[in-house]
């Protein structure tokens, strides 16, 4: 496997790593259904629900790979995450008609058990991890 | 989908789950046991996939939409074997920790898909 010498594959980071291709296989799947079948009740929240499982298939990839590059494009993918879901979980609570209660980010990710909510954390905790423990090497 | 084999399936998904994520945090590299338990997470989602394909024939109908739970249930299906390759690649206790992750998806997910087959209102 290439992600042997990729430092945010390492370690802990791995199973970060995991939740990120779960969530990734489960918002964007579910975000397809949705588009194929109901866009027309909610499409910013659908199309909203889409970006956000492609985000998370680009931070589960960034993470993966090793380098700066990838450090960077992992880095605006969790940072993207974080405002998704904190505004979205707030538009979701404010407008319900805007944002049904089930896309990836609403409610804060409630129907994802707030793993949406928690998951960007871990992911800046965990490159801020990575980047000391480069610098002092 | 019935009933009583959907909580069999969480609550053993459930304990694989967290038994693996405890004992890989405790330094074990995946062995028989959490490997083994996360196959057996597995077959039992093969055992479903054959129930709720049989189901509707029986009268047992999803009362949500069919295509959301099989979506579900392929989705489901895929995650085991990955995290027990990663596990047979990866001999470290980080991959114990990932089998116990998946576990714990599925167990999510079976709920889920239990939801969309008992109780969806739309």
């Amino acid at each position: 496997m290439t992600i042997k010498n990729s430092s945010t594959a390492s370690g802990v980071g791995r199973v970060l790593i995991a939740v990120y291709a779960v969530m990734a296989l489960g918002a964007t799947a579910r975000s397809v259904f949705q588009i194929a079948t109901k866009f027309d009740e909610a499409p910013l929240a659908y199309v909203l629900s889409a970006v956000a499982g492609l985000v998370y298939i680009v931070a589960t990839i960034a993470l993966v790979r090793s380098g700066p590059n990838w450090y960077r494009v992992a880095l605006v993918a969790i940072v993207f995450e974080l405002v998704g879901v904190v505004t979205i979980g707030t538009l979701s609570v404010a407008d319900a008609v805007l944002f049904p209660a089930d896309t990836v980010w609403s409610s804060f990710g409630a129907g994802y058990l707030f793993v949406p909510l928690v998951l960007p954390v871990l992911g800046l905790a965990w490159l801020y991890r990575v980047r000391n423990s480069q610098e002092n090497r | 989908m019935v009933e009583w084999f959907v909580w069999v399936q969480v609550v053993i998904a459930l304990v694989a789950g967290v038994s693996a994520v405890i004992v890989g945090l405790a330094g074990i590299k995946p062995n028989d046991y959490t490997l083994g338990a996360t196959l057996l997470v597995e077959a039992l989602l093969v055992v479903q996939l054959v129930m709720a394909a049989i189901a509707p024939a029986l009268g047992n109908v999803a009362t949500g939409s069919a295509l959301e739970f099989w979506i579900y249930l392929v989705s489901a299906i895929l995650i085991p074997p990955a995290a027990v390759m990663w596990g047979l690649i990866e001999r470290n206790r980080w991959s114990t920790v990932v089998l116990g992750v998946a576990c714990l998806a599925i167990a999510v997910m079976v709920y889920r898909m239990s939801q969309i087959w008992f109780v969806q209102l739309a």
